[in-house]
């Protein structure tokens, strides 16, 4: 059992209102709110280091050095992976577009085909799409089941030996179902092809652990987890990020290089990273880490999987709600109050003090599929309680054309 | 009538009444009306707004696209409102329009219809939707202006 009054002590933002409601804060999916050790460990770096990381021969930079590496450490435990497969990135669409660019431009060849769903997120299409018509490669959608889901017989059907790549969300950031991640590794290795999971919406809510699923990529965001913005992590098996090129080039990542033009890199995983990183950011997704792991991976998604059933019996049960995704195994409830834009609706939770998110969630061929041009999405996190549910569903409730427009006189 | 627009529920059938039944909602193929693509980056509303402007007279406001209720009706109630005006008196209720919605004092009488959208600001975000269709025939019009000063 979480103590739920002891996790919400720690995040100052649950203090706050909106149009005079206590903050139900509903879009963990676009990013989460940050506990006070998060904020610390940000304003430590600041106030006690500041000063650069792998650059001085000084004791406070060594001390930088130091923590920095540390923060690897912990992310490569969160993942059970080992610290040099670990790259610092600004997020997960700069990792999802480091092994496009990075490893897919490299190795991929004309007649090659990657594959993916409709149901991702931009930032795993646009860069495959991109690295596609550059190299002649194919980019084939593996079919969605009529619910939307990826199931392992549709995966089937497109895997063949010329499935060089194949990359996906392991949970979808619209409907929030879990993909068969580990099988579909083990489908794709025995053909040859590497699999590329963006984490996203899938490594702040449940336990992960690379070696098991046997993933060859693996990208997330630190501010999706209660970390800092600008920060976030590709997670790749050695060899892999040993044979591709990082995009970008100096700044700390070269180990030497003269004027003939040869450079020699550094290993990886700091081949990757170039410039003066986001350092107070690190610390911040290392505290982040920590924080997590000490109230449990395995808690948090069982409580996140309770809380997130019992405001769907309830939606079920509404007729002025359209339910997308009742069989979803994240804490992602997608849905539309009937006869009213989605943006409307979205103003109406917001009069009452309910963060969600309307649109499209970047993922516009999924949309197409649902019939209907946008949804609402509520996604919760471990510090979102029962009473909180109790207020959105008493609004989803009350959603109306009238209650919609009420709020704006 | 002065009175009756003062009332919320009034001014709620305005905005409903225009989005379930958006006036000049049909696209023209005439190669006289300039069009423009108006979309959000930050929200789902997709508009094209057409206007035929000639000798300094809108003649004709036709819109279509994918918007909520606030982007469409206050767009439709635009049509309306500026069709067979001359562009001067156009830009006065435009101006009176964006005044409104910035909370500023503004003329009552100029703005009709529109006035319907007095309290959008409360909701910060949405003040983009109840000036998308605006925005687009002020761009028109400028498109206009530039051709005739050269």
């Amino acid at each position: 059992m979480l103590n739920i009054d002891k996790i919400r002590n720690d995040f100052p933002m649950l203090k706050q209102t909106m149009q005079n409601h206590p903050l139900v804060y509903f879009d963990n999916g676009a990013t989460t709110l940050k506990p006070q050790s998060v904020i610390d460990a940000v304003t430590y770096y600041y106030t006690n280091l500041s000063t650069n990381a792998h650059r001085g021969d000084y004791d406070l930079s060594f001390q930088v050095d130091h923590e920095f590496e540390s923060a690897r450490q912990v992310v490569a435990d969160f993942l059970h992976a080992q610290k040099d497969e670990i790259v610092f990135t600004s997020g997960a669409s700069e990792s999802l577009n480091l092994v496009a660019y990075g490893y897919g431009r490299k190795f991929l060849q004309e007649g090659d085909i990657v594959l993916t769903t409709e149901a991702e997120h931009a930032s795993t299409i646009l860069p495959w799409m991109r690295t596609c018509e550059e190299t002649g490669a194919k980019l084939v959608y593996i079919p969605l089941d009529e619910e939307g889901r990826v199931t392992l017989d549709n995966v089937r059907k497109v895997m063949n030996k010329k499935v060089k790549i194949v990359a996906l969300a392991q949970v979808t950031n619209v409907l929030g179902f879990e993909v068969p991640i580990k099988e579909i590794c083990d489908m794709a290795h025995a053909l040859g092809a590497i699999v590329v999971v963006d984490g996203a919406q899938s490594v702040p809510h449940m336990p992960i652990h690379v070696k098991q699923l046997d993933c060859d990529f693996l990208a997330f965001s630190a501010h999706k987890c209660c970390g800092p913005t600008g920060v976030g992590v590709l997670y790749g098996k050695y060899e892999l990020l040993d044979k591709m090129d990082p995009f970008l080039l100096g700044g700390g990542s070269n180990a030497r290089y003269d004027m003939c033009g040869s450079i020699l890199m550094k290993n990886p995983p700091h081949k990757f990273e170039s410039g003066t990183p986001a350092i107070e950011a690190v610390l911040g997704m290392k505290a982040a880490l920590l924080y997590l792991s000490n109230i449990g991976m395995e808690n948090i998604h069982r409580y996140e999987q309770e809380l997130h059933q019992y405001i769907v019996e309830a939606l079920e049960k509404m007729d002025n709600i359209i339910l997308y995704n009742k069989n979803c195994e994240a804490g992602i409830i997608t849905f539309n109050v009937k006869n009213v834009f989605a943006q409307d609706a979205a103003t109406y939770f917001n009069s009452n003090g309910i963060a969600v998110r309307s649109g499209q969630h970047c993922a516009k061929l999924l949309l197409d599929r649902l019939d209907t041009s946008a949804t609402i999405r509520a996604s919760i996190y471990f510090y979102n309680t029962k009473e909180e549910a109790d207020r959105f569903i008493e609004v989803c409730r009350t959603a109306s054309m009238d209650t919609c427009l009420d709020v704006f006189f | 009538m002065a009175s009756m627009m003062h009332d919320p529920m009034v001014l709620r059938q305005i905005i409903m009444d225009h989005y379930e039944y958006p006036r000049n909602h049909e696209l023209s193929k005439d190669e006289s009306y300039r069009q423009i693509h108006m979309a959000s980056e930050s929200c789902i509303d997709d508009i094209y707004v057409q206007a035929k402007i000639e000798n300094g007279k809108i003649e004709d406001i036709r819109f279509d696209g994918v918007a909520c209720t606030i982007a469409t009706s206050s767009t439709s109630i635009m049509s309306e409102l500026l069709k067979g005006k001359s562009m001067a008196d156009a830009d006065e209720i435009i101006h009176e329009y964006f005044q409104m919605i910035d909370g500023q004092s503004y003329n009552e009488e100029l703005l009709e219809e529109a006035i319907a959208f007095q309290s959008v600001g409360k909701q910060a975000n949405r003040i983009k939707c109840a000036t998308i269709g605006w925005n687009a025939i002020k761009a028109l019009m400028e498109e206009v202006r530039g051709l005739d000063g050269q």
